[in-house]
C-alpha cells in the first residue's frame, strides 16, 4: 500500500505532513473531523510523502485518496 | 493353558497392530506435507490441549476395515483442560485432507451428544477439506447426515460453550462448524473459512483470487468479522482456546469460575488518560488496564470494528464482558459492524452469565448515505436488543460522553442497567453542543453578519447547552445514579459486581422476541 486512505466520512481538519517528509508506520498524517471527533489518520507503513490529494475543509468518503509515498 | 496364553497373544498382537496404524494417521508424505505448512499432527493438538496430555476416545477403531482411514479422519474425545471437564472432535488432514465420510459424520454427531448429556463445553478443532463426495448420499443429505453436526450446534448453542480452532480449511457446508461456535481462532497462514474455493469461483463466476484473498484467516479476522482471534502458529492458537475456556462455566446453568484476584496494571490515572477536549482521541486499551486485573484480557475481534472493544476480563479475579468504545478508532462513533460484535458479544456473556461493563465513549451511530444503505439502523437495533434484553448484572459508565443511541446501545438508564455512573467529566446528551447548537439556531447564527458577533452568540448558546447536560443536573434529577472520582472506578466497580451476584429478572412469558437480524 502505497496510499493512505481515508478511514472514515468526514471533513480534512488538518494536515500533519508535507510533501517530501519522511513519514514512519503510525505517524498520523491527516486529521479528519467527523461526527464532532477528531480522527487521526495514521500511515499503516514508512515512506516518503509524494503527494497530498486534499487540502483543509475538504469532504472525503471511506476509502478517498489522502496521500501517496514515493515509490 | 499354554494354547489359551498363545491364542491371547495373537489377539493382543492383532490389537496392537490396530493401534499402531489408527495412531499413525495418514501416509507419511501427508504427514511431511503437515509439517513443511507448520501444521501439527492431530494427536499432537490433542496432547498440547489436554492436561497432561491424556484423554479418552470413542470411535477409534472406526472404518478400521477399510485400510487406509484411520478413525475415518477425525478424532473425537474426552478429557480434563484447565481442570474442566470438554469434549473435542479433531479432524486428521493427513487422512483424504481431513475430508468427512460417513463415520467421520457419526463420530462428530455422537461426541455433541456426549458433550449435551455431560453438559460440558464442546470444541472442534477443524482441518477439513470438506464432504468426500464420492460418499455423499451416506453423509450428506440424511438424517444423521452433515446437517445435523449443525442442528446439534444450533441446540447446542447458549447451552456448553462451544469454541472453533481452525487449523486449516472449513469449506463450502463444513464452514458452518466455525460459523455456528461462540468464538473461533484461526491460525495466520493456514486457517480458511470459504464456501467456495478459488477453484470453484474461477469456474462458476469467473472470479480469480487467492486463497488468502478468498477467506484467510487475516482476511476472516479483519474484514468478514468470520474470525474472532487471529493465532500467530497452532500453539498459540491451542492455548488461547485454553485462556478463553477458562472464563467460561461448562454449561450455562453454572456459575463461571473464579481466578485468584491480581491488582490492575501500574500506569497512568483514568484523570492522565482521558483528554479534557471532548473531540480529541485517546487510547480505550489503557483506560481498561486501570479497570481490570492485569494481563487477564481476552479480546475478541480485536481487528474486526476497532470502534468498539469487546473482550472478557477479570476484575478482583471474577469474569466480566467488557463493551467500550474506542474514540482512537473511527471516533468511537458507532458502525454497521461494531453494532454486530458487539450485539454477538452481549449474547455470549448473557448465555453464559458473565456479567456486563459498558464503558460509554461515544459520539453516537455514524450517520450518512453509505451507513443508510447498509442497515445501519436495523445493525444498530440487534445491539440495542442484544444488550437491552441481556438479564445478567450490567454496569454502564459514561466515561467521557455518550450522546445519541449512543448513550442506549450503551446501556443508558432506560435499559434497566444495575447503576449509571458518570465521571465528573461526562457528558450526556442527544447530541454534542456544537451539533445542537448549530441544529437548534442555525438560522440565528447565519443571520448575523459581524464574524465577532457570531462566534460570541455561538459560544453563548452552547455555554447555556453545557449547562443544561451538566452532569450534576443529571444526577440531580437522578439520570445518573453517581458520580464517581476516576480513581475509584475500579473498586466502585469491585464492589458492585460482588453486590449484583444473584440478580435474577422476571421474563413475561413469551417463546422468543423476533430478532431484527
Amino acid at each position: 500500500m502505497t496510499q493512505v486512505l481515508s478511514t472514515m466520512t468526514g471533513t480534512v481538519f488538518t494536515i500533519e505532513v508535507e510533501v517530501g517528509q519522511e513519514v514512519k508506520k503510525g505517524d498520523v498524517v491527516v486529521i479528519l473531523e467527523s461526527m464532532k471527533m477528531e480522527i487521526p489518520v495514521e500511515a499503516e507503513m514508512d515512506g516518503k510523502v509524494a503527494s497530498i490529494a486534499v487540502k483543509e475543509e475538504d469532504f472525503v468518503d471511506e476509502g478517498d485518496l489522502i496521500l501517496t509515498f514515493e515509490g | 493353558m499354554t494354547n489359551h496364553t498363545e491364542e491371547q497373544k495373537g489377539y493382543n498382537h492383532k490389537l496392537e497392530q490396530q493401534l499402531e496404524k489408527i495412531f499413525a494417521g495418514g501416509q507419511p508424505k501427508y504427514h511431511e506435507k503437515s509439517a513443511q505448512q507448520g501444521k501439527l499432527f492431530v494427536r499432537k493438538r490433542l496432547e498440547l490441549l489436554f492436561d497432561d496430555g491424556e484423554y479418552t476416545e470413542d470411535g477409534r477403531f472406526a472404518n478400521c476395515e477399510a485400510g487406509d482411514l484411520p478413525a475415518d479422519g477425525v478424532v473425537t474425545a474426552m478429557g480434563k483442560v484447565g481442570g474442566q471437564t470438554v469434549c473435542v472432535m479433531a479432524n486428521d488432514s493427513t487422512i483424504k485432507a481431513g475430508s468427512w465420510g460417513s463415520r467421520t459424520v457419526e463420530k462428530i454427531i455422537r461426541i455433541q451428544e456426549t458433550a449435551e448429556m455431560h453438559r460440558v463445553p464442546m470444541l472442534y478443532l477443524v482441518d477439513s477439506a470438506g464432504a468426500r463426495i464420492t460418499d455423499q448420499l451416506d453423509m450428506f443429505p440424511n438424517r444423521r447426515g452433515a446437517g445435523r453436526i449443525f442442528h446439534n450446534q444450533v441446540r447446542l448453542s447458549g447451552f456448553i460453550p462451544q469454541i472453533c480452532v481452525l487449523f486449516g480449511p472449513s469449506a463450502a457446508g463444513g464452514a458452518y462448524i466455525p460459523a455456528f461456535c461462540d468464538l473461533v481462532i484461526m491460525v495466520k497462514g493456514n486457517a480458511s473459512m470459504y464456501l467456495g474455493s478459488p477453484r470453484m469461483a474461477e469456474k462458476v463466476i469467473g472470479q480469480k483470487v487467492s486463497l488468502e484473498e478468498m477467506g484467510g484467516a487475516e482476511m476472516h479476522c479483519s474484514v468478514s468479522g468470520c474470525g474472532d482471534v487471529l493465532a500467530e502458529d497452532e500453539e498459540e492458537a491451542i492455548a488461547e482456546a485454553k485462556r478463553y475456556l477458562a472464563f467460561f462455566p461448562a454449561n450455562f446453568t453454572e456459575s463461571a469460575p473464579v481466578a485468584d484476584a491480581v491488582a490492575a496494571k501500574v500506569g497512568r490515572t483514568l484523570e492522565e488518560i482521558i483528554p479534557e477536549n471532548q473531540n480529541a482521541p485517546f487510547d480505550m486499551y489503557e483506560a481498561l488496564d486501570v479497570l481490570i486485573d492485569e494481563g487477564s484480557f481476552f479480546e475478541v475481534k480485536k481487528k474486526f470494528a476497532a470502534e468498539l472493544i469487546t473482550g472478557l476480563a477479570r476484575i478482583n479475579g471474577k469474569s466480566v464482558g467488557i463493551i467500550a468504545n474506542q474514540p482512537k478508532a473511527k471516533g468511537g462513533v458507532l458502525f454497521v459492524d461494531s453494532a454486530d460484535k458487539g450485539a454477538k458479544f452481549i449474547n455470549l456473556c448473557d448465555a453464559f452469565s458473565i456479567p456486563l461493563l459498558f464503558l460509554a465513549d461515544v459520539p453516537g451511530f455514524m450517520i450518512g448515505t453509505k451507513v443508510e444503505k447498509e442497515g445501519i439502523i436495523r445493525h444498530g437495533a440487534k445491539l440495542i436488543m442484544a444488550m437491552s434484553s441481556a438479564t445478567v448484572p450490567k454496569i454502564s459508565v459514561v466515561v467521557r460522553k455518550a450522546y445519541g443511541a449512543g448513550l442506549y446501545a450503551m446501556a443508558g438508564p432506560a435499559f434497566e442497567p444495575d447503576v449509571c455512573i458518570a465521571l465528573p467529566t461526562a457528558q450526556i446528551a442527544v447530541m454534542g453542543p456544537e451539533a445542537a447548537v448549530n441544529a437548534v439556531y442555525s438560522n440565528k447564527i447565519e443571520a448575523i453578519e459581524d464574524p465577532k458577533e457570531r462566534r460570541a452568540y455561538v459560544q453563548e448558546k452552547q455555554q447555556e447547552y453545557k449547562e443544561e447536560i451538566d452532569i450534576y443536573r443529571l444526577a440531580s434529577e437522578m439520570i445518573i445514579d453517581e458520580i464517581v472520582k476516576p480513581s475509584d472506578l475500579r473498586s466502585v466497580l469491585t464492589a458492585r459486581f460482588e453486590l449484583y451476584s444473584t440478580k435474577s429478572i422476571p421474563q413475561p412469558p413469551r417463546k422468543h422476541p423476533v430478532y431484527p437480524v
